[in-house]
């Protein structure tokens, strides 16, 4: 349980933001400029508000009315810069020493073995890192600061340096932390894809104030129309049970309950894989169309669409099964389909949309 | 002692075991302090800091004999600081070696306090943010990231404090006079050399012994730093 609620001036900018959030990732969202990487500053203890109170976990790390300010290292705070931040001098090893040496005695410590393991770090323990690529460097920023037995684990951007490939895999690291180390997340992000796939929870930020607190789905599906771009970022993902690969097309089958979704290439053939499927690759019939390419036809129904006077129109679609995706279609093509709440109809996915850097295990 | 075809007399061979002597001790002993004062000037915001930096920087500008003076006027025997430190921890700085050390220090102090201070100012902020949100306090903070980070910083201040000890003249002399074995340095030496019938060529010999040792540091702080170099780059 993370609740904030703050004022700070600083000439030009000031920030007043209020919010509570009990999910495992809490996104902040919105422009640079908007005050993210300021609240989790006040979070972590590197800057103070002028007034309010922060508290993680039912303790209480500011409170200007109490005039209590605990200092950044008796915050429990694992902070997760975006550019890691690691301490140029020392070696992984030791960089990871420097995260367990001055963690609290009694605080519940993960061992180190795991954490390594997990991150898939322990071919780099002797490193300097200079010699780290900037995925690795990640890595390691990460299990530093779970080393240091935080009690929320705060990340300022941590995929704006990495390039498309590895981002996919920083975020298939973030859900590692998520849901294998039990520790709640700020993750600070202007990426809508990144906060759909991740957070449960969203705080929107505008020049200082909170504009919006909600789910994702909530929040970006809504088709708002001072930002039609914001539809690349938009999509959805769904739990899959993992079926056969098919050898001679190279096409991994995924059961899903409400239909199959082929994915291009081998994926794990067994537990339960994530696919994340973007609003921009899904299109709509009412009825399986007899000649198409598309192979994955998944049912459901249509809980709402969302369309302003613009050009653009979003439909959400419950699943069979009670998952959600999003289809980012035209006015026009929502008009003339009829898409009205409650209807029955598929969603089509291009399988050559998805590729295995969507997928994520668990 | 013979070098180089030219011979050391015994007096010679003093001023320079002294020059060392002085110029290790200056150093050693003025380090901690220009740490501090360079941590403070790079890190902190205060009232006065301009003042401070003017003080640290006054005997770069000003003539040496002044500071000497200065000197003779706080650690003379009978001045106030140099009195106190004399009767209360047997600390006399007047007319010994230890004054050529503390003229020294002081006069090499605004060399070491700016080498210092621009290599710490050098080091992202961040960095010392994020051990402190990894639970070091302050104090780790400064000795496991601050001082290993600004070590080329940390080396370059002491040689060129160490090279400025060996060269210092005007404020020794004024403060601590010119005692053979006591406080006659190099530099003394040069200058007593020089007012000598025929002691050009052993000025000369002792000039150069006062470059080669000059040089030596430099070449010594060139090969540490450049160890250390590899290891200090930025993570960024």
């Amino acid at each position: 349980m993370i609740d904030v609620d703050v004022a700070l001036d600083r000439g030009d900018f000031s920030l007043r933001a209020a919010f509570a959030s009990e999910a495992k990732v809490t996104a902040l969202f919105g422009p640079s400029g908007s005050g993210k990487s300021t609240l989790i500053d006040l979070i972590a203890g590197l800057a103070r508000p002028d007034r309010g109170r922060i508290s993680v976990a039912d303790r209480v790390l500011v409170d200007t009315g109490d005039r209590l300010f605990l200092a950044p290292r008796k915050r429990r705070v694992g902070l997760v810069f975006q550019d890691a931040l690691l301490f140029p001098h020392l070696s992984v090893a030791q960089n990871l020493r420097f995260g367990s040496f001055f963690a609290p005695r009694d605080a519940r410590r993960l061992p180190l073995a795991r954490v390594v393991d997990t991150l898939g770090i322990g071919g780099l323990m002797d490193r300097r890192p200079e010699q780290l690529s900037g995925g690795e460097r990640q890595r390691v920023g990460v299990a530093r600061a779970l080393m240091s037995a935080p009690g929320v684990l705060l990340m300022d951007e941590p995929f704006a340096a990495l390039d498309v490939a590895r981002r996919h895999k920083a975020m298939g690291l973030v859900e590692l932390a998520r849901d294998e180390f039990k520790i709640p997340i700020v993750l600070v992000s202007h990426q809508i894809d990144e906060v759909m796939r991740l957070a449960a929870q969203v705080v929107m930020l505008k020049r200082g104030r909170v504009a919006e607190i909600g789910a994702p789905e909530d929040i970006f599906a809504s088709a708002r129309p001072e930002n039609p771009s914001e539809r690349f970022g938009l999509g959805a993902s769904l739990a899959c049970d993992a079926g056969e690969y098919d050898e001679h097309y190279g096409l991994t089958r995924l059961k899903h309950p409400a239909g199959e979704v082929f994915l291009p290439g081998r994926a794990a053939t067994s537990g339960k894989i994530r696919v994340f499927i973007k609003a921009v690759d899904v299109a709509i019939a009412r009825a399986p169309p007899p000649d198409i390419s598309i192979r994955t036809l998944l049912s459901g129904r249509i809980l709402r669409v969302a369309a302003s006077r613009g050009p653009l129109a979003l439909a959400t679609i419950e699943l069979v099964g009670g998952e959600r995706i999003y289809a980012s279609l035209t006015r026009m093509a929502a008009d003339q389909l009829g898409l009205a709440p409650g209807r029955a109809l598929f969603a089509m996915v291009k399988a050559v949309a998805l590729d295995e850097r969507e997928v994520g295990s668990g | 002692m013979t070098l180089l075809g030219f011979t050391f007399s015994p007096e010679q061979m003093d001023a320079i075991w002294l020059s060392l002597r002085v110029g290790f001790a200056a150093t050693l002993f003025s380090l901690p302090f220009a740490i501090l004062v360079a941590y403070g000037l790079a890190r902190w915001r205060f009232p006065g800091k301009m003042l401070v930096d003017a003080l640290v920087h006054l005997p770069l500008v000003l003539p040496p004999v002044v500071t000497g003076l200065v000197l003779l006027l706080t650690f003379g025997r009978r001045a106030p600081v140099g009195a106190f430190l004399a009767d209360h921890f047997g600390l006399v700085f007047a007319f010994r070696w230890t004054g050529a050390a503390l003229a020294s220090g002081v006069m090499g102090f605004p060399l070491m306090v700016r080498a210092i201070r621009l290599s710490i100012e050098a080091i992202d902020p961040r960095l010392e943010s994020a051990a402190a949100t990894l639970g070091a306090p302050p104090l780790a903070v400064f000795f496991l990231v601050t001082l290993p980070l600004a070590a080329p910083g940390l080396i370059a201040g002491a040689v060129l404090g160490f090279a400025k000890a060996l060269g210092e003249f005007g404020a020794t002399i004024t403060f601590v006079s010119n005692i053979p074995g006591e406080t006659r340095t190099i530099p003394a030496e040069i200058y007593v050399l020089t007012q000598t019938p025929g002691g050009d060529g052993a000025a000369i010999a002792m000039s150069l012994v006062s470059a080669a040792l000059a040089i030596g540091a430099l070449v010594a702080s060139e090969l540490l730093s450049r160890r250390m170099r590899p290891r200090l780059r930025s993570s960024s």
